[in-house]
C-alpha cells in the first residue's frame, strides 16, 4: 500500500485543502463570506466544508464587507481564528474602515491587550474579462497600513501553505488570490490554450499539514543579468518572458508584501546591479513605488541603470480592452531590454 | 463698483410654492436664546407600559417604539411592571457610583483646563445609562463601549488611579499613551478597547457574542453608540448580524439629543424613533427613559435575561440628555439653549434617583453631602496619586521606543529600522 500525501491540487482546490486542514485541526477556525457557506463560493474555495464541518463553523454571510470584517474582528478577539472570505477585492471598500481603523490598530491601540488574529482571502487581479468590477488588484491601499500583513501567492502549493500560516498567525492577514491563476498558470498570452496546474511543479501539494513562512520571498528563478521583483499573476508573465528571450534574469516571487523580504530582494540586486518591478496594479503610488524607493536606498551603489517598473495602467480596468490594460510579456520585455541596454 | 446680474424670466422663485419638490434640513425646536418644546418627550412620561416576558416573540415589543418604559415617576416612587424591586442597598449603590462618575468628570475636565492633558468628554446626565446598565449585567458580561460610558468602569469597580493615568497619558497609562484620554480599554474588567471611530464596535460586539456563542459560554456581550451614530452604515451591519444569527447580544442606542451641535434630527429622528429601526430589523425593542436608574435596570435585566436564555438579540433605545458639551472641544451655547438641560423633562438621574431614595425613607440631604465629601477626598486623593506618576503636559510618558511595539506580535524589520531612525 502506498500513502500518498502528495496531490495534483488547482488553487481553488489548495486553498480548500488548506481550509479543511485548519477547520480540522483547530476548532477555532471557522469561515465565512458572501455564497461561502452552502454553495461553497463563487469560485469554490470552501465548496463541501459546510456540509462537512456544519453550519456554525462555515457559512453564508450577508451582503455586508464591513459587517464581515467588524464580524470576524469581534470573533478573533474572542479566541477564534475566523477566515473571512471578500467576493471580490473590487468589493472589500465598504470593509475599509473596519481594517483600517479598525483591526489592523487594536493590537497597538489597546497596547497588546487585544488583537484579532484572522484572515481576510480575496480573489483579485483580471485576465478573466471581469470588468473595472472584478478585475481589481487594491494591495497597495492596504500596504500603506500598519498592523496587518499582505500576501499574494503565486500558485497552488504557497496558496495553501500561506493560508495556513496566515491563520496560524498572531496577526491580522489580508491574502489576495489572483483570480487569473486559480485554475491554471498564465503566461500573459490570453491566445494560448490554458494551461494546467497539473502540469505544473507547485501545482504538487500536500494534503496535509505545512506552511509557507509569511515574510519570506521565493526565488523562482536564479540568474544574474537582472533581478524581477514580482508578484501574483505577474510572476508567471515574467517567467516566460525570459525564457523566449533566453535572458538570464533572476525572478523574486514576494508572496509576502508586508512585511516583504528586504533581504532577499538586495541580496539579489546586490549581484544583478540591474532591476525591474513588475505588478498588475496601477502604477501611481503602487506597491512598485515602495519597493523601488527601498532598493535604490539600500542598493543605490550597485546598480547600473535606474530601476523600472512594469505596471497595469492608471485606469480603471477596461472589459473590451483588457488586454491592452494587462501589463503582458511585451511589456515586459521592452523593460527588462531597456534597463539591460541602459 | 458692483454689477447687478441680469434678470431672467427661467430664475426660479425664491421660496418655492409647496408644490414644488424639495427637500428638508431639519432644525431642533431652540437655539441659543429659544425655549425649546420638550412637549413630545413630556408625553412620554408614563410608569404603566406594559412588560412583555423576556421571551417573547420580537413583535411583542413593538408597541413600545415610540412610548418609554419608566419605573420612578414624578412623585419619586417606582411604579408599573418595570419596577426591578432592588433592594435600598443595590439602589444606593447605584446613586454611590452615579455620583463617583460626575465627580470624576467634574476633576478630569478641570485637568484638562489646566493644561494637564489634551482633551476630556463628560457624561453628565447619562450616568444612568452607564451605570445601571454595568449594574445589571454580570463581570463576566462583555463591554463593547463608546466613549461616554465611563459609568460601566465605576460599575465595575476599575481603580480610579488607573483610569486617571490613561487620561493624564502618563508613564503608567495602561494603553502607553496611545489612545486620546477617555478612551480607555480594560481587558481583565471585560471592557473593550474603545475606537473613537464612531459605531465601529456595534457589528465588532456581534461577533465577539457570536464567537461566546460558539463556545455555549454562558457570557452577555453589550454595546453601546450615540443617536447620532445610528446613520452610520455599521450600525445597519450591527443590526443585520444581530438579526441573522441571533447571538447574546445587546445593542443600545444612547439617544442623548445631540451629536456634538447636530440634534437628534439630523439621524433622522423626526421620522422615527430608533428603537423603530431597530424593529425593522426584526430585533426586540426597549425604549426606555434613560434617566430613570431602574427603568435601565430592568430594561438590562430583560435583554440579559432574553439572552442568557438562547433568546438572541435586544435593541434598546435610552432616551437622555448630553447635559454638558460633546467634548473639551466644543461650546454648547454657540448650537443650543443654554438652559436645555434644566429644561429636559426626564430630568438627571443622580436627583430622580436620589429622590427616590429619599421618598422611600432610605436616604437624607445629610447623607448625600456626606457621601459627596467622601467621594471628593477619593477623587482628589486618586488624583495626587495618579499625577506622581506623570502628565501629558510634563511626563514621563511610555519610554519612546514603545510607540514602535504592539504595531505587530513580533516587530517587523521595517518598524526596527524606523526606530532606528528615529535613534531610540
Amino acid at each position: 500500500m502506498t500513502m500518498s500525501n502528495h496531490a495534483k491540487m488547482t488553487m481553488i482546490q489548495a486553498i480548500r485543502s488548506a481550509h479543511e486542514v485548519l477547520l480540522q485541526g483547530d476548532e477555532r477556525v471557522c469561515a465565512f463570506g458572501e455564497d461561502a457557506g452552502y454553495f461553497g463560493g463563487v469560485f469554490g474555495c470552501t465548496q463541501g466544508l459546510q456540509e462537512k464541518f456544519g453550519k456554525t463553523r462555515v457559512f453564508d454571510t450577508p451582503i455586508n464587507e464591513a459587517a464581515i470584517v467588524a464580524m470576524a474582528t469581534g470573533m478573533a478577539v474572542n479566541g477564534m481564528r475566523p477566515i473571512a472570505e471578500i467576493q471580490f477585492a473590487d468589493y472589500i471598500f465598504p470593509g475599509f474602515d473596519q481594517i483600517v481603523s479598525e483591526l489592523s490598530r487594536l493590537r497597538y491601540r489597546s497596547a497588546g491587550q487585544f488583537s484579532a488574529p484572522l484572515v481576510i482571502r480575496t480573489p483579485c487581479g483580471g485576465g478573466i474579462y471581469g470588468g473595472q468590477t472584478h478585475s481589481m488588484s487594491p494591495e497597495a491601499f492596504f500596504t500603506h497600513i500598519p498592523g496587518i500583513s499582505v500576501v499574494m501567492p503565486s500558485n497552488p502549493y504557497d496558496a495553501k501553505g500561506l493560508l495556513i500560516a496566515a491563520s496560524e498567525s498572531d496577526d491580522p492577514v489580508l491574502i489576495f488570490e489572483p483570480k487569473r491563476l486559480y485554475n491554471g498558470p498564465f503566461d500573459g498570452d490570453p491566445h494560448k490554450p490554458a494551461l494546467s496546474w497539473s502540469a505544473h511543479p507547485k501545482g504538487d501539494v500536500p494534503t496535509g499539514h505545512y506552511t509557507v513562512p509569511l515574510g519570506k520571498a521565493d526565488i523562482v528563478r536564479p540568474g544574474n543579468a537582472i533581478s524581477i521583483v514580482t508578484y501574483g499573476t505577474m510572476v508567471h508573465v515574467a517567467r516566460e518572458t525570459v525564457r523566449a528571450a533566453g535572458i538570464d534574469a533572476e525572478i523574486i516571487d514576494l508572496r509576502t508584501l508586508v512585511p516583504y523580504d528586504m533581504e532577499t530582494i538586495a541580496k539579489s540586486v546586490n549581484k544583478t546591479g540591474r532591476c525591474v518591478v513588475v505588478h498588475e496594479a496601477p502604477r501611481t503610488s503602487g506597491f512598485g513605488a515602495e519597493l523601488i524607493a527601498q532598493i535604490q536606498e539600500d542598493c543605490f551603489y550597485a546598480l547600473e541603470a535606474p530601476i523600472k517598473r512594469v505596471t497595469g495602467w492608471d485606469t480603471p480596468y477596461p472589459h473590451a480592452h483588457e488586454w491592452s490594460y494587462f501589463p503582458g510579456q511585451e511589456r515586459v520585455l521592452r523593460a527588462i531590454t531597456e534597463t539591460l541596454e541602459a | 463698483m458692483t454689477q447687478t446680474p441680469p434678470k431672467t424670466e427661467l430664475a426660479p422663485p425664491k421660496t418655492p410654492p409647496k408644490e414644488t419638490p424639495g427637500f428638508c434640513v431639519p432644525e431642533p425646536s431652540a437655539r441659543p436664546g429659544d425655549t425649546p418644546d420638550f412637549s413630545a418627550i413630556s408625553a412620554l412620561k408614563d410608569e404603566t407600559a406594559a412588560r412583555p416576558d423576556s421571551d417573547c416573540a420580537p413583535q411583542d415589543t413593538f408597541f413600545m417604539k415610540d412610548s418609554l418604559i419608566r419605573v420612578i415617576g414624578d412623585d419619586h416612587k417606582a411604579a408599573g411592571a418595570w419596577d426591578p424591586h432592588l433592594p435600598t442597598k443595590t439602589l444606593r449603590q447605584g446613586l454611590h457610583l452615579m455620583l463617583k462618575t460626575r465627580l470624576y468628570d467634574n476633576r478630569m475636565l478641570k485637568l484638562q483646563r489646566q493644561g494637564k492633558t489634551s482633551f476630556y468628554m463628560k457624561s453628565r446626565g447619562e450616568e444612568a445609562t452607564s451605570v445601571a446598565a454595568g449594574m445589571a449585567l454580570r463581570t463576566c458580561d462583555m463591554l463593547f463601549p463608546s466613549y461616554r460610558q465611563q459609568g460601566l468602569l465605576f460599575a465595575r469597580d476599575r481603580d480610579m488611579v488607573e483610569m486617571m493615568c490613561h487620561c493624564l497619558s502618563n508613564a503608567r497609562d495602561n494603553l502607553k499613551g496611545r489612545q486620546l484620554p477617555v478612551h480607555y480599554t480594560w481587558k481583565e474588567g471585560n471592557f473593550f478597547s474603545i475606537s473613537g471611530n464612531l459605531g465601529t464596535q456595534f457589528p465588532q460586539a456581534v461577533g465577539y457574542a457570536m464567537a461566546s456563542a460558539a463556545r455555549g459560554e454562558d457570557v452577555v456581550t453589550a454595546s453601546w453608540i450615540g443617536d447620532g451614530t445610528t446613520a452610520e452604515g455599521d450600525f445597519h451591519a450591527a443590526c443585520t448580524l444581530a438579526s441573522v444569527y441571533c447571538p447574546p447580544v445587546i445593542l443600545n442606542v444612547v439617544n442623548n439629543q445631540w451629536a456634538i451641535s447636530s440634534f437628534s434630527g439630523i439621524a433622522g429622528a423626526g421620522s422615527a424613533s430608533f428603537a423603530a429601526r431597530g424593529a425593522g430589523y426584526g430585533l426586540p425593542i426597549l425604549r426606555v427613559d434613560g434617566n430613570d436608574f431602574l427603568a435601565v435596570y430592568a430594561a438590562t435585566d430583560w435583554a440579559a435575561q432574553r439572552a442568557r436564555a438562547g433568546h438572541g438579540a435586544t435593541f434598546i433605545e435610552l432616551v437622555t440628555y448630553r447635559a454638558d458639551a460633546h467634548s473639551t472641544s466644543d461650546d454648547p451655547g454657540r448650537y443650543r439653549p443654554k438652559n436645555e438641560a434644566e429644561l429636559w423633562p426626564l430630568g438627571d438621574p443622580i436627583e430622580r434617583l436620589k429622590a427616590h431614595l429619599i421618598a422611600l425613607g432610605e436616604w437624607d440631604e445629610a447623607r448625600h453631602e456626606a457621601l459627596e465629601a467622601a467621594l471628593s477626598k477619593e477623587i482628589l486623593v486618586a488624583y495626587k496619586t495618579a499625577q506622581e506618576h506623570g502628565t501629558l503636559r510634563d511626563g514621563p510618558w511610555a519610554p519612546t521606543p514603545t510607540m514602535f511595539e504592539d504595531v505587530y506580535a513580533q516587530q517587523p524589520w521595517h518598524l526596527r529600522r524606523q526606530r532606528q531612525d528615529l535613534g531610540v
